[in-house]
């Protein structure tokens, strides 16, 4: 008897004590005890996280691990990823499983307040789009009216599903699939007429995912982008210093881009005269500090994983087999929507 | 007390720490203080912790606007509904699958069961394999291959199968078929159906005591399904025999009008029936065997047919055995329908989880489904405890 409560008495202290550690409030912390991030990816979309065939994480959203990695530690392969479905994905960063969700996450205000996060910058301007088999002759989303639609269960997609047949007056019935591989078979089967996700992710889905012996031109993607989509990494809300050091690293990904410090020039750049390219660099001191970490942070995300426009094309863009168009996804001073506040 | 009716011998008295009693007290109040400061640390700590990280909680968001669609709802549903119908839609979907489950896998068990003793050796050997193949492969895994043979299988909508006079369609969108027009008459044919029930019951019990009493036999089956659908196809005719009708027709992408068996649905309903049935076959199977082989031989002497033997004798009796392990089936058909998130059937898990994702509200939305699973569960229990106390041995 004796044993059992003084047993249950530490256990229960355990439990306090644990609990106790984990609301110290310092993810940055953590993390640095830890020597590893820990970031929540998707389960599998080519271009922005997908494992190549030696396991290694690959992608638009991995470089955005593997730079706030990079800022943090100097090291961009101390990382730990995990792999999450969409329905999993905010309960693990709620729950402190992952550091950091990159996972093509839509930025909304519901996610932003009620469920405790903190959207940190926008890695991807995205928009909702459809996919059917060329065989159906449809040339609009408008002409839809009474399709089965195949979707992802717990994305904004759903919903911006629901409110486009709603307000054009149309029916539909979703097929709600929560693995993405299950999902895109029973859509590739004939299971539904309409294959609904982001734009990016339809394009990757057309390259990459079609079974033989059907092709990709089989299947067209239509030209009605039904929303807004703007795809970034989250945190919990709490940690301001981590929150912090997520933002710049995608930042200071879009600097070195528009400054033209790349991957390959970035150890010439370190000699360069430019006052704004010395202080992004840390060549002049100040900026690591105020974030708390070293003065070479961004030198060691250029170094390791490269620019934003040279992790876009290798991913997703021209390099890549994906061949998707930067589009709005172009710097400010193209034209495009990314646009990255100063470093100084 | 128990201690007073001890008093015979004389108490000896002892310090209050040495007194068997006391310390009893003692330590019962000091884990029924631990456990309540764990679970009061738990639950503030949670919501302390809920708090601080700015996480909504509590249950306002049942009465919002869900804004997702669900495929398959047996009820008035669309996304302007609240999550509130949104869950509801998805217990009516999980009960619908776990009762027609169970009913399915019982009927389909006991024939496996009986099969599998029958002296027919091939008729053994086919119920013999169906049991081994069943039940020794993951029910995800069926409910995979079923829903991909139909998915992959069968034509898309534009070359529908279509039999019985263009009237019936299948294809990989599910099985179309024409259902007569909602009419206000069906509401009093349902009533007449109940009543019929219930006159049919009547009437198999007068049966009974009458063949108890005079020995003479009444077919109170056929007498008794004959009641039950005669009501309602009276009221049917006393209203003038409203037979409009509405049928399935290709309009567009889909079939509209009449009504459909989804894939998803049927896929989940094949899957939980045919391998929870290999389990009721074994349960039927091991409570027929437990009989002593007297009573067959006993039943055979009596000049019963075999199907007699089994129905008036055999089977009674082996209901004893069968009942307690069936209410484990009926349990595990109810909690395993919730493995229709793999292949997409809208069930409670389903709505719950996208209510969690859209909402943020994990530890609310889990007590809810807990709450739902445990009310259907407990409702099973209780329904079977009842019947089996009903039929168990009484000893005269």
């Amino acid at each position: 008897m004796f044993n059992k409560l003084t047993a249950a008495g530490i256990a229960a202290a355990t439990l306090i004590g644990a609990a106790g550690a984990a609301h110290a409030g310092k993810e940055l912390d953590a993390i640095k005890a830890r020597g590893a991030l820990i970031c929540g990816v998707g389960t599998g979309t080519a271009g922005f996280n997908l494992a190549d065939s030696q396991g290694k994480w690959r992608g638009l959203n991995v470089d955005v691990c593997r730079a706030v990695a990079a800022a943090i530690f100097g090291d961009a392969e101390k990382v730990k990823y995990v792999p999450l479905t969409a329905q999993q994905r905010f309960t693990a960063l709620q729950s402190g499983e992952v550091d950091l969700l990159s996972n093509n996450t839509t930025w909304t205000l519901t996610r932003d307040t009620a469920l405790g996060f903190d959207f940190t910058g926008v890695t991807y301007y995205d928009g909702q789009g459809f996919m059917v088999n060329k065989k159906l002759g449809v040339k609009s989303a408008k002409e839809l009216n009474g399709a089965t639609v195949c979707v992802a269960p717990g994305t904004t997609t759903e919903l911006n599903l629901a409110d486009y047949f709603r307000a054009n007056k149309m029916q539909f019935k979703p097929v709600v699939i929560e693995k993405a591989d299950e999902i895109r078979a029973a859509f590739f089967a004939g299971r539904c007429d309409v294959y609904t996700t982001d734009a990016s992710a339809l394009a990757a889905v057309r390259v990459a995912n079609v079974p033989a012996p059907q092709k990709a031109e089989d299947y067209i993607v239509l030209p009605e982008i039904i929303s807004k989509e703007p795809l970034g990494p989250v945190v919990r809300h709490g940690d301001n210093q981590f929150g912090d050091i997520v933002t710049w690293s995608l930042f200071a990904m879009l600097e070195a881009e528009e400054y033209g410090i790349d991957s390959k020039n970035v150890d010439q750049m370190l000699k360069s005269d430019n006052p704004t390219i010395k202080r992004i660099l840390g060549v002049t001191p100040g900026m690591g500090k105020a974030l708390g970490l070293d003065e070479k942070w961004v030198y060691n995300i250029i170094k390791q994983v490269g620019n934003y426009g040279e992790s876009f094309d290798r991913n997703i863009g021209k390099d890549s087999i994906l061949k998707i168009d930067r589009g709005v996804n172009k710097l400010w001073t193209k034209g495009g929507l990314q646009y990255a506040p100063p470093i100084r | 007390m128990a201690v007073e009716a001890l008093g015979s011998t004389p108490r000896v008295r002892v310090v209050p720490w040495n007194d068997p009693v006391v310390r009893g007290w003692v330590f019962q109040i000091v884990v029924v203080g631990l456990v309540g400061a764990l679970a009061w640390y738990l639950v503030s700590n949670t919501m302390d912790n809920l708090a601080r990280q700015k996480i909504a909680s509590g249950f306002d968001y049942l009465g919002r606007e869900a804004g997702f669609e669900i495929g398959d709802t047996m009820i008035e549903y669309s996304p302007a509904s609240t999550y509130a119908r949104a869950i509801w839609v998805g217990i009516l979907n999980t009960l619908r699958v776990a009762v027609l489950g169970i009913i399915l896998s019982t009927i389909l068990g006991t024939f496996l069961g009986i099969g599998r003793l029958s002296p027919n050796w091939l008729l053994s050997k086919i119920c013999e394999w169906y049991v081994e193949g069943f039940r020794n492969v993951p029910l995800l895994l069926w409910l995979f291959l079923f829903y991909k043979l139909i998915s992959e299988a069968f034509p898309g909508p534009r070359q529908a199968i279509s039999t019985l006079w263009g009237s019936v369609f299948l294809s990989n969108r599910g099985l179309y078929f024409p259902v007569p027009m909602a009419d206000p008459i069906h509401k009093w044919m349902a009533v007449a159906l109940l009543v019929g029930i219930l006159g049919a019951i009547m009437q198999h019990r007068w049966a009974k005591k009458r063949q108890e009493a005079t020995g003479q036999p009444f077919p109170s089956i056929s007498a008794g399904i004959g009641v039950a659908l005669g009501m309602p196809i009276a009221v049917w005719l006393a209203a003038g025999a409203p037979s409009s009708m509405s049928w399935p027709a290709l309009k567009g992408f889909n079939f509209e009008g009449g009504t459909v068996i989804q894939p998803e649905f049927t896929a989940l309903l094949v899957g939980l029936v045919l391998y929870t049935s290999a389990f009721v076959a074994e349960i039927v199977r091991s409570g027929i065997l437990a009989l002593h082989k007297g009573q067959s031989e006993a039943a055979a002497a009596l000049g019963l047919s075999r199907g007699q033997a089994m129905r008036l004798v055999l089977l009674p009796q082996a209901l004893r055995v069968i009942v307690p392990p069936m209410t484990s089936q009926f349990l595990n058909i109810t909690k395993n329908s919730s493995l229709a998130i793999a292949i997409g059937y809208p069930d409670l898990v389903a709505s719950i989880n996208v209510t969690i994702n859209q909402t943020g509200q994990a530890i609310e939305n889990v007590l809810l489904i807990m709450a739902a699973y445990l009310t259907v569960s407990l409702s099973i229990s209780a329904f079977m405890n009842w019947y089996n106390k009903r039929i168990s041995l009484r000893e005269r």
